[in-house]
């Protein structure tokens, strides 16, 4: 089969691969219809992320058919067109039974710290991704669902991590009635995020970023209010002006590892890998909120250390509450949002390529050229 | 303002809101979110029908954090470890995942790992190609300058470094090569030197 596989930082390319292999009772193949890169691929693109094999097929947001499935696969067949979440998870391990599917316990060897995630990395359990012609997916009695015959197919590929992973944002944050949210990054988990408020009963709405077309996109497509923090001095007073010096009740740090905005921050950690993650975006976050304010962490961070201005966090008494999304969970909620039409999630996606140009959209994605919000892969 | 009792807060008014915003308010109910509260305890829910998953074989010696009691029942098999690459992982995975040190080696063998491929890439016939697989050519197809030119982009600053980065195996491959040679060139020069000196004169 074809699949995108890594060679080093920078680099990737398609190749000839065996096709994967049912390994355990519960696995299933699906033939992957459509993949989509997501902002925390270009973490481990970019070489971020420890335990990053080269050979290693990414690819975590993706739907398909099912092509074959192992014997105690009971919910699944051959055929079915299914929506797979990015979290690997058993549906039996102590976290799971509490609903903490990102959490699992039973499907992560290599690190207790983090559950088990398609095709990103052996830090989640060393699992071949969606950016391929085919790609074995675990538990399949437990994580995959059937597509609605109503859904769109993008609106779906959509709902298996970035759009669950917004709204789950905006969920950590205990968002209450006329609440001031601040959203850092116009990326797509930004933008679901920045939405998701409203849906939650935000009074107010900003979203900070430095790419003019992608804040075009959140007041577009969010109705929020945004700021480009390249044009401002210091981001965080002026957040405190916009606020009448209170700051936000909430602030969402939707960018993770490879924040902007301080260059000795941003070169340390996504170019000189001497961080887990630039805590640029983080760090303004806990300056920007109002002392007993909620900052929710959704953005992703590597396993090694950062240098977060805990101080500040500590003495403005913040409830910082961060975790992976348990995609599934939400499902339920969001398929509602969705019929309903108060999400269209597919309304983000930008660029559609074919997976034997993939290397073009990682450089395209990274490089933030030609407007690019959201690229999804078509293999075939 | 903060400094009084009654902040009243700097947004527009509420009913404003509800009115120009579709959606508004339906996820309101703290207590009827999808997340709330954190941990709900139903096993039943996930579609699970086993208490403990069967387990999957382990068809080589699978590395594993010392966090965990024994090897969890699923896994990935994608990318075993392999050469001095697959040696450093090995180590690292006696480490536990609180020291940096395991990360850290984590990262080092990464790196190893990127010029073993590349050796292994050259000697299967299928060299790596820096233009073709950073994708470059997407500066041409994409609107790299237009992308670029006259916005006020802070990563600007920062870009130039990704080419080093990307072209930095390359440099160190090149230099060690080109190192070796010389000292082997040297080493066959002094020899011939020994070889010329009239005899007799130690």
């Amino acid at each position: 089969m074809r699949a995108m596989v890594y060679r080093g930082p920078y680099r990737i390319r398609v190749e000839e691969k065996e096709m994967p292999r049912i390994e355990h009772p519960n696995d299933a193949i699906v033939r992957v219809t459509k993949a989509a890169i997501c902002g925390s691929d270009l973490h481990i693109y970019h070489g971020m992320m420890p335990d990053t094999r080269v050979g290693q097929t990414f690819g975590h947001e993706f739907i398909g058919v099912v092509e074959e499935v192992g014997p105690s696969v009971q919910s699944l067949k051959r055929g079915d067109r299914v929506m797979v979440p990015f979290n690997i998870f058993c549906g039996s391990c102590f976290f799971c039974a509490r609903q903490l599917y990102a959490n699992c316990h039973n499907v992560n060897p290599n690190a207790t710290a983090v559950g088990g995630i398609y095709g990103y990395s052996h830090t989640t359990g060393g699992y071949d991704g969606g950016q391929a012609e085919f790609v074995r997916v675990p538990f399949a009695d437990v994580g995959p669902s059937l597509i609605p015959e109503w859904m769109d197919e993008e609106d779906a590929l959509m709902l298996t991590d970035a759009c669950p992973t917004g709204y789950f944002g905006a969920q950590l944050g205990e968002i209450q009635e006329g609440d001031v949210v601040v959203v850092f990054g116009a990326g797509p988990v930004g933008l679901f995020a920045a939405k998701s408020s409203w849906l939650m009963g935000a009074g107010r709405v900003i979203v900070i970023d430095h790419l003019d077309y992608r804040l075009e996109k959140a007041r577009e497509f969010a109705h929020a209010e945004t700021y480009n923090f390249a044009e401002y001095d210091d981001i965080v007073v002026h957040m405190k002006k916009i606020t009448d010096y209170l700051g936000a009740d909430v602030a969402i740090d939707a960018v993770g590892a490879e924040a902007d905005g301080a260059f000795f921050q941003h070169v340390t950690a996504a170019k000189l890998k001497l961080q887990g993650g630039s805590p640029v975006a983080l760090n303004w976050a806990i300056d920007s909120v109002r002392k007993g304010g909620t900052i929710a962490v959704v953005g992703a961070y590597g396993p090694l250390f950062s240098s977060i201005k805990f101080g500040d966090a500590m003495n403005k008494g913040l409830t910082i509450r961060a975790n992976q999304t348990s995609v599934k969970r939400h499902w339920p909620r969001l398929f509602e949002h969705v019929k309903n039409g108060i999400l269209k999630p597919s309304d983000i996606v930008t660029h559609r390529i074919p997976l034997e140009h993939i290397a073009e959209g990682y450089h395209m994605f990274s490089s933030k050229l030609d407007n690019c919000i959201k690229p999804i892969v078509v293999p075939n | 303002m903060p400094y009084t009792a009654d902040w009243p807060r700097a947004r527009p008014p509420l009913e404003e809101v509800k009115r120009t915003i579709p959606g508004w308010g339906v996820d309101k109910d703290f207590k009827d979110r999808p997340a709330v509260p954190m941990e709900r305890f139903d096993p039943t829910l996930t579609g699970a029908h086993w208490d403990f998953p069967e387990r999957q074989v382990e068809y080589w010696p699978r590395e594993r954090s010392p966090e965990h009691k024994f090897l969890t029942p699923v896994f990935g098999t994608a990318c075993p470890p392999r050469g001095l690459s697959g040696m450093i992982r090995k180590y690292a995975y006696r480490l536990g995942e609180g020291k940096s040190s395991h990360w850290l080696l984590l990262m080092a063998a990464d790196r190893v790992d990127v010029v073993e491929s590349m050796v292994e890439a050259v000697l299967q016939g299928r060299p790596d190609n820096p233009l073709t697989e950073s994708g470059l050519k997407a500066e041409f197809t994409r609107d790299g300058l237009g992308s670029r030119l006259g916005k006020n982009r802070v990563d600007l600053k920062h870009q130039p470094l990704d080419l080093l980065l990307v072209a930095a195996p390359w440099l160190i491959a090149g230099y060690v090569g080109f190192a070796a040679a010389r000292s082997l060139g040297g080493k066959k020069k002094k020899r011939r030197r020994r070889e010329l000196q009239p005899a007799g004169r130690y």
